[in-house]
């Protein structure tokens, strides 16, 4: 059994006074993908987004609970957060790719943090093109616009950029929803390769893709953590009538 | 009536409409050309004004409009950008950015010669720099600041949240996602936004005739130590601009060629206004191609 990377007890989250998560306890161990699954409205985005302290911006935001990375308080007041999400990366549905070239986008947190050495820059940008599986189809054009890409592409670069800083995390919120099918899969097989290296927790709407990816499937429902267990379990044997409801397609 | 004569009735109205305001421009920027153009030459665009004599050109105000340019976007640019960031990447909403808004708004709809009078009382009077190019540069600023952190702040506007969501979710601070990766990116917008207000400071006439002044002493453009009276650089000289040029001459010109002068100077500064607007759609385009693929 390996290391739990990441905890949250008793997490509770209000937008202005309206409760959208309502104590939730889950944890996560060093490595593999996490699926997060339920309606939406449910609260996963909300979930994800505490646990990179990406909910800071938006006003009028209480958190109630403790998160702990490796031991370390996300919440406490002397967090720094820039250095936690250096740590607990994030990729979003829409790809957002900056508007530089691919080689820029790649490199850009390590340049910002200093790093000027042109061989050192080259390999990681290599090094992380590869492991997100977009290196074969941009090498020729890393000077090029990431703008110009396709929206599969983009996202893997925005992928790319993410583990350029060398995260121990990464959270995905439903980074296919806005791409193809062909784009997914090649997405998907992404995570695959990457499940040996990195902590992945990836929210999604589409089963068939948790069933695909994740070893372990966690359901929300109404802001509440309804069911955990390994995606195998959760789909064939859900413990919770709930869960099986959902996974019929019941509702949601 | 059915709704497919309708909807060509609107059409032909609207067409209608944008044609008579199309119209009406070329007709002024034609009359302003046609008359003006014959005036342009070499000597006209250098040589300084004659008072009662024929045969005077615009040089000197042509400088001066230039210099009070450069000192107002000089001053009025950090200070814009400055307020445009805060206001957009960090103010939260509340009753001092309410404020604030409310005071840019106000100030954004003052009339130019309210501007220029206050200049005079503050900076002319009050403070003691006399007619001068400081005391215009600074009325200059009053009259554009507003207008430049407004244009700025929506430059900004224009970039997705989703960019900012992606520096900070890399790790970066609030300062580095807005200075490199928000400012980039918005740069070329900045710039268009820049280059049009410039146009418009350009033309201001009505905010310098009682602070940058209405004369314009021959200058020694072999001179260029600020500190001397006659250098074109010093900021402590009155200067009289192209625009205000125009207004004099048209109030009170006694040379015999002042209506030749005045069509040639209302040439130049079209063909000025024109430029600017030209080169910021051409640049701000290139600038969005060269930042997004270098
Ligand atoms: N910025 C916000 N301000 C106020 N309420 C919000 C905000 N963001 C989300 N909510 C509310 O919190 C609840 C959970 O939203 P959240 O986005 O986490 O759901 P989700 O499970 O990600 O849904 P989806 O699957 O549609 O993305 C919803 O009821 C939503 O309306
Ligand atoms: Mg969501």
């Amino acid at each position: 059994m390996s290391e739990e990377i990441l905890t949250t007890q008793d997490l509770h989250l209000y937008y202005g006074d309206k409760e959208a998560l309502k104590g939730i306890n889950l944890d996560f161990t060093e490595k593999g993908i996490t699926a997060l699954i339920g309606p939406s409205g449910c609260g996963k985005s909300t979930y994800l987004r505490t646990l990179n302290r990406m909910n800071d911006l938006i006003p009028n935001v209480t958190i109630t609970g403790t998160i702990k990375f490796k031991d370390q308080d996300l919440y406490s007041p002397n967090a720094d957060t820039v250095q936690i999400r250096k740590e607990i990366g994030m990729v979003f549905q829409q790809p957002n790719p900056f508007p530089f070239s691919i080689y820029d986008n790649v490199i850009y947190g390590l340049r910002i943090a200093g790093e000027k050495d042109k061989e050192k820059l080259d390999a990681v940008v290599e090094k992380s093109l590869r492991q997100a599986a977009v290196w074969d189809e941009v090498k020729d054009h890393l000077h090029e616009s990431a703008l110009a890409l396709s929206g599969g592409q983009q996202q893997r670069v925005c992928i790319a950029r993410v583990l350029a800083v060398s995260p121990e995390i990464i959270l995905l919120d439903e980074p296919t929803s806005a791409l193809d099918p062909v784009s997914s899969s090649q997405i998907e097989a992404t995570l695959l390769n990457l499940r040996h290296d990195y902590t992945i927790i990836i929210v999604t709407h589409n089963l068939q893709q948790a069933s695909r990816i994740a070893d372990r499937t966690a359901f929300f429902m109404n802001g509440e953590l309804v069911e955990v267990d390994q995606t195998k379990n959760i789909f064939m044997n859900p413990a919770k009538k709930q869960t099986e409801d959902y996974i019929s397609g019941r509702f949601g | 009536m059915n709704s497919k004569t309708q909807n060509k009735i609107a059409i032909g109205a609207l067409y209608g409409i944008a044609g008579f305001v199309v119209l009406i421009l070329l007709a002024l920027l034609g009359y302003i050309l046609v008359s003006g153009m014959p005036q342009l030459s070499w000597h006209f665009l250098t040589a300084p004004a004659k008072a009662f004599l024929k045969g005077g050109g615009v040089g000197v105000q042509l400088f001066n409009s230039f210099y009070l340019l450069f000192l107002a976007m000089l001053i009025s640019f950090p200070i814009a950008l400055g307020a445009a960031i805060y206001l957009y990447e960090y103010a939260k909403d509340n009753w001092l950015t309410t404020t604030i808004r409310t005071a840019i708004e106000i100030l954004s709809s003052l009339p130019s010669v309210v501007v220029g009078l206050f200049g005079f009382l503050f900076f002319v009077v009050k403070l003691r720099l006399g007619f001068s190019i400081l005391s215009g540069a600074f009325a200059l600023t009053f009259f554009n600041l507003p207008l430049l952190t407004r244009s700025i702040e929506d430059s900004l506007r224009t970039i997705s949240e989703t960019q900012r969501e992606g520096g900070l979710a890399l790790g970066l601070s609030r300062w580095e996602t807005v200075t490199k990766v928000i400012l980039p990116a918005a740069v070329p917008s900045i710039l268009t936004g820049v280059i049009l207000s410039a146009g418009r400071v350009f033309g201001e006439a009505a905010a310098l005739i009682y602070t940058a002044g209405q004369s314009a002493p021959a200058l020694n453009f072999m001179d260029w130590n600020p500190f001397n009276i006659s250098s074109p650089l010093n900021p402590m000289r009155p200067a009289e601009t192209l625009a205000v040029h125009i207004w004099k001459i048209n109030s009170e010109g006694i040379m015999p060629d002042a209506k030749a002068i005045s069509s040639g100077s209302s040439a130049v500064l079209v063909l000025a206004i024109l430029i600017f607007n030209f080169a910021a759609r051409y640049l701000g385009k290139r600038l969005y191609k060269r930042l997004t693929s270098a």
